[in-house]
């Protein structure tokens, strides 16, 4: 691990090679009144690892950050960022940390110069380290010819670029990011990630938080997220093979009818329509499949194609919030 | 069969600039289309004129059979809409929702009876209608705006980001209904950023710089990407993707988590030769796999081929 | 936590930029004070001058031409008709042609010669109360000066202590002058509470509190540096609405204007600090406007003694009234207007508004949040 920022002091908290976790959550709990936003989430984040929080709006990801962050104050449990409890020392935590909120948090009516002025003066960079760092952060962002431009008049990848540049300006240990690509399109979607994998790879530790799974498969660590709860947690890959099952594509003549016959077929874990594809999960494909393609064929359906695919996370979700669901009602 | 939508040579400039230039194509009904583009692209420009809010400059379109310049009144009428920030009162009841938008839409006496039961039935809200909007799920609500969007059973519906933010399990259930709907013959344009939306439409347009760029199947688009991707294990992915920036075939080379992603110009070349090319840097290579590209990759590929997207 | 400098600076520097860019704000800082001042002035302005009077005199004598004399002689009224019926006086008040009708009645030199009471009688328009009652207290002044005139002259002997009247320090009796620096405090009071009430909730409702709020800065930090600005264009705002008072208005300024300048400051840290108090507690900037402009206007109207006498108030009001700044405020500007004291007079005043300086940026500190809900 290389980081630069163990020269300027500001690394503090582990001395090199120390196990402990640079996040680590124990059983942190938000209330708003009857509704419990964060139930008892507890989970570590190693130190340069990139974590991702994934889950749709409402699933207490922004609770959690803010949280970590030490802009809100838990209702129960605790959580360690950079050693330091966002319970007991909120400020401390500050020091160590760069959050970007998931709304827009700059100045409109500032320039995108001044912005990272503003906070590089907050967080006392020393002038003498600026150029460079401006610099660099320029050539990443490619902000650099828009350097005059009122941060309201960027479009929304822009804004958040800037709006990283401005929480990487002082080097921060660990960057904490709320769906820093919400309403990006993919062009600028692409450069924001290149930007972050490029911190990872400097041993800056990085949570993030997303609503779509496709995203998630670029990070270390998942951690899936729904109803305050954490309801499954692993690398992406293994989340994907724990899955079980397989998964084909098979584009029918008849995309609607046959998407009913195999949804009542036996053997058919779930069946979902993907414009004229469907995606259908079984067991085993030498055991189920033959049945069923037989069923489609009598049944007038015809088969333009079939091949096998890898979920994705999108469908562990799917599978995770019912097996949750499931529980609790046993319950 | 007559077309749902059909444009040809659709241009439209303010001033100097040409946000949409020249673009051509249809949609047949009971098709779910899929439109995409960066930010800028002239999607919305398009979308503008389409729904009659727009004048074009040049060139001729029609929605469900009425021309795009001089029954824009008539289309506005006959079209429904439904945008990711959608339009419902959060302090009116799921009843007054409905009711609203009826009266927007001149729904009226038995036909308002039928549509409310199908609205509550297809929304799964029949036991909730007396509860506030704004207190419910965003699944949910999704659900009820898109009902209030076909009260007047529109031939056609634009969606705005129809599905942004909500969970798979709410995402699927609603791209049920879009289902439903389009085997009842309701044409669907949906306009997005997001790929996992995209990956729902029977066939996808993408602009950029105010031009049709590719227009296919989603998975016909997939497998046409010119460029093979290859995913390249090593030690020191940042040092792997520096060494490969702009060397001989390869177009492009970048983190993607802890491995890199490295878009070739000839797969069973490259897999033969980047092993050797790393070495020579100091740089092991643990392993070389082809990497089925994702309609993001296709998307970021076009949109490089014909310039890169338009930075403002 | 040690407080930074550079941080503090960059606040006040952030905002400084903020406020250059927006036009409004900058209107209501710099023009609006200024045309209040002029604007009240003029309004509130007690004198009346050359008010047009009918005069019936019943008595046609040497006494009551004298009578009459002394009213145009005054400067405020001016003699406009003569009339011969007491039936003329409704429809000449009726068509507004003069504002108030003096009735000498027969007898009236006759009166006063016996050392009776002799009896005028004042018909006013009583439409525009304002002006009616300020004419009439005119009138009255001047019946009563005259007649205090003829007793002196009558009996020269019969008063063994004569009551002298002079009035110190406004010799012209103008109203401008006690008007226009309660008007300066009043009006300083209302803006600047209103200017920073904006500041605060302005970075909740736009996001950018939260991203701050996540930022290792000290409160006193964002409080103070925010201040900065707007004590700098509160600052230039008092010394406008200062010689606006002295150039449109004729008031003249006797004291130290650097005394001006302290206590100013002190003042406007009080009334700013009042602002980002409301504005903190409130995060809505439609809410804390209208608050700040509550908490300010009705007290710095009512209860500073610039348009009722506070002594003659209500106990409670009386005490509620000493948590006014603007009550300090005015006294120091008048003070510094027309009598010209120093320090050695008004430290009491800047006692008290220490004290509520101190106390409205204290404030202003604890009700800053750097969390979220």
């Amino acid at each position: 691990m290389t980081t630069e920022g163990q020269a300027d002091g500001r690394m503090g908290g582990w001395a090199d090679g120390d196990p402990r976790p640079a996040i680590s959550l124990r059983a942190l709990t938000r209330k708003f009144k009857d509704l419990t936003a964060v139930d008892g989430i507890s989970f570590d984040v190693q130190p340069g690892e990139l974590f991702g929080l994934v889950g749709p709006d409402g699933a207490g990801k922004t609770t959690t950050l803010r949280m970590l962050s030490g802009v809100l104050r838990p209702t129960s449990g605790d959580a360690l960022v950079g050693g330091t409890s966002v319970v007991r020392d909120p400020e401390g935590v500050k020091h160590r940390i760069a959050y970007m909120s998931q709304r827009f948090g700059l100045y409109t009516d500032l320039t995108v110069r001044e912005n990272i002025d503003f906070y590089a003066d907050l967080y006392r960079v020393p002038a003498a380290e600026r150029p460079a760092r401006l610099e660099r952060l320029y050539h990443f962002s490619a902000l650099g010819p828009f350097e005059n431009r009122l941060a309201g008049k960027l479009s929304g990848g822009m804004k958040q670029k800037l709006s990283l540049c401005c929480a990487l300006i002082h080097r921060p240990e660990i960057l904490l990011l709320d769906e820093p690509t919400f309403g990006v399109d993919p062009i600028s979607r692409r450069d924001l990630w290149l930007i972050l994998h490029e911190m990872v790879a400097e041993g800056v530790t990085v949570l993030v938080t997303m609503a779509y799974m496709d995203e998630a498969e670029r990070c270390d660590h998942v951690g899936l997220i729904n109803r305050g709860r954490i309801i499954a947690l692993d690398r992406p890959a293994a989340l994907q093979k724990n899955l079980g099952g397989h998964m084909l594509a098979v584009r029918p003549s008849n995309g609607r009818q046959a998407l009913d016959l195999l949804r009542a077929a036996p053997g058919v874990r779930r069946a979902a329509l993907f414009g004229d594809t469907i995606h259908v999960t079984i067991e085993s494909r030498e055991r189920d499949w033959p049945g069923l393609e037989a069923g489609l064929r009598n049944a007038g359906v015809d088969l333009l194609d079939v091949h096998e695919i890898e979920p994705g996370l999108e469908d562990v979700f799917i599978q995770q919030v019912a097996a949750a669901d499931a529980a609790e009602a046993a319950v | 069969m007559s077309k749902a939508v059909d444009v040809t040579g659709l241009t439209r400039a303010f001033g100097d600039f040409v946000a949409v230039d020249h673009v051509t194509f249809d949609v047949e009904e009971g098709e779910i289309f899929g439109f995409l583009g960066p930010n800028g692209a002239g999607k919305t420009t398009t979308i503008k004129m389409l729904t009659g809010l727009l004048a074009p400059s040049s060139g001729e379109g029609h929605v469900v059979g009425h021309d795009i310049r001089t029954e824009s009144e008539f289309i506005k009428q006959r079209i429904g809409y439904m945008s990711q920030l959608f339009s419902l009162y959060g302090d009116l009841t799921v009843d007054e929702n409905i009711a609203f938008f009826a009266g927007l839409y001149e729904v009226s006496g038995e036909r308002l009876e039928q549509r409310r039961e199908w609205v509550l039935q297809m929304s799964g809200l029949t036991a909730h209608r007396k509860r506030m909007t704004g207190e419910l799920p965003l699944g949910w609500k999704q659900r009820l705006a898109l009902g209030c969007a076909v009260l007047h059973e529109p031939p056609i519906l634009f969606l705005d980001e129809p599905t942004s933010g909500v969970d798979p399990v709410s995402r699927r259930n609603f791209w049920d209904l879009i289902y439903t709907l389009a085997d009842r013959g309701t044409t669907i344009f949906v306009s997005t950023h997001y790929m996992e939306e995209a990956e729902y439409c029977h066939r996808l347009a993408l602009m950029n710089r105010g031009r049709l760029i590719a227009l296919d199947r989603p998975a016909t688009l997939r497998s046409a990407m010119a460029e093979p991707i290859l995913e390249l294990a090593t030690d020191d992915g940042p040092a792997a993707a520096q060494a490969l920036q702009g060397a001989p075939g390869i177009i492009e080379a970048a983190m993607f988590g802890r491995a890199v992603h490295v878009v070739v110009d000839d797969a069973a070349r490259a897999t033969h030769a980047l092993p050797a090319l790393l070495k020579s840097r100091g740089l092991a290579v643990h392993g070389i796999t082809p990497v089925r590209p994702s309609l993001e990759d296709v998307f970021v590929s076009l949109v490089r081929r014909e310039g890169g997207a338009v930075i403002s | 936590m040690a407080l930074s400098a550079q941080r503090l600076w960059a606040i006040a520097r952030k905002e400084a930029i903020q406020l250059r860019r927006d036009l409004r704000s900058l209107g209501m800082a710099f023009v609006v004070p200024a045309f209040m001042i002029v604007f009240f002035g003029y309004v509130i302005s007690f004198d009346v001058k050359d008010i047009r009077i009918a005069v019936f005199d019943q008595d046609r004598t040497q006494r009551s031409r004298e009578l009459v004399q002394a009213f145009s002689a005054s400067g405020r009224f001016q003699v406009a008709e003569r009339l011969e019926r007491y039936g003329d006086i409704e429809p000449m008040l009726d068509a507004g042609a003069v504002r108030l009708a003096l009735v000498i009645p027969p007898g009236f030199q006759r009166d006063l010669g016996t050392g009776r009471t002799a009896t005028v009688q004042a018909a006013v328009d009583g439409a525009d109360a304002n002006t009616a009652s300020i004419a009439l207290n005119y009138a009255q002044a001047i019946v009563s000066a005259y007649s205090a005139g003829v007793l002196l002259r009558a009996t020269p002997r019969a008063s063994p202590v004569v009551a002298q009247a002079r009035v110190w320090y406004n010799e012209t009796l103008s109203s401008s002058n006690m008007i226009v620096p309660g008007l300066v405090a009043m009006i300083m009071m209302i803006i600047s509470a209103m200017l920073t009430a904006l500041t605060v909730a302005r970075e909740w409702e736009r996001g950018t509190m939260e991203q701050l709020a996540a930022t290792p800065v000290h409160p006193t930090e964002v409080i103070i540096g925010k201040l900065l600005p707007y004590l700098a264009i509160g600052l230039i705002d008092v010394s406008v609405a200062v010689f606006i008072g002295m150039f449109v208005f004729g008031v003249p300024f006797r004291g130290n204007p650097l005394l001006l300048v302290g206590m100013a400051t002190l003042f406007l840290f009080g009334t700013l600090g009042l602002g980002v108090f409301i504005s903190a507690t409130i995060k809505s900037q439609l809410l804390a406007t209208q608050i700040a402009m509550m908490a300010t206007y009705l007290p710095s109207l009512l209860l500073s003694g610039l348009m009722f006498d506070v002594a003659s108030m209500p106990w409670v009001l009386r005490i509620i009234s000493n948590a006014v700044p603007a009550k300090y405020f005015i006294v120091v500007l008048r003070g510094l207007f027309l009598k010209g004291v120093g320090f050695s007079v008004l430290w009491v005043q800047g006692v008290a508004m220490v004290i509520f300086a101190f106390v409205g940026v204290s404030l202003a500190i604890r009700a800053f949040r750097k969390e979220i809900a």
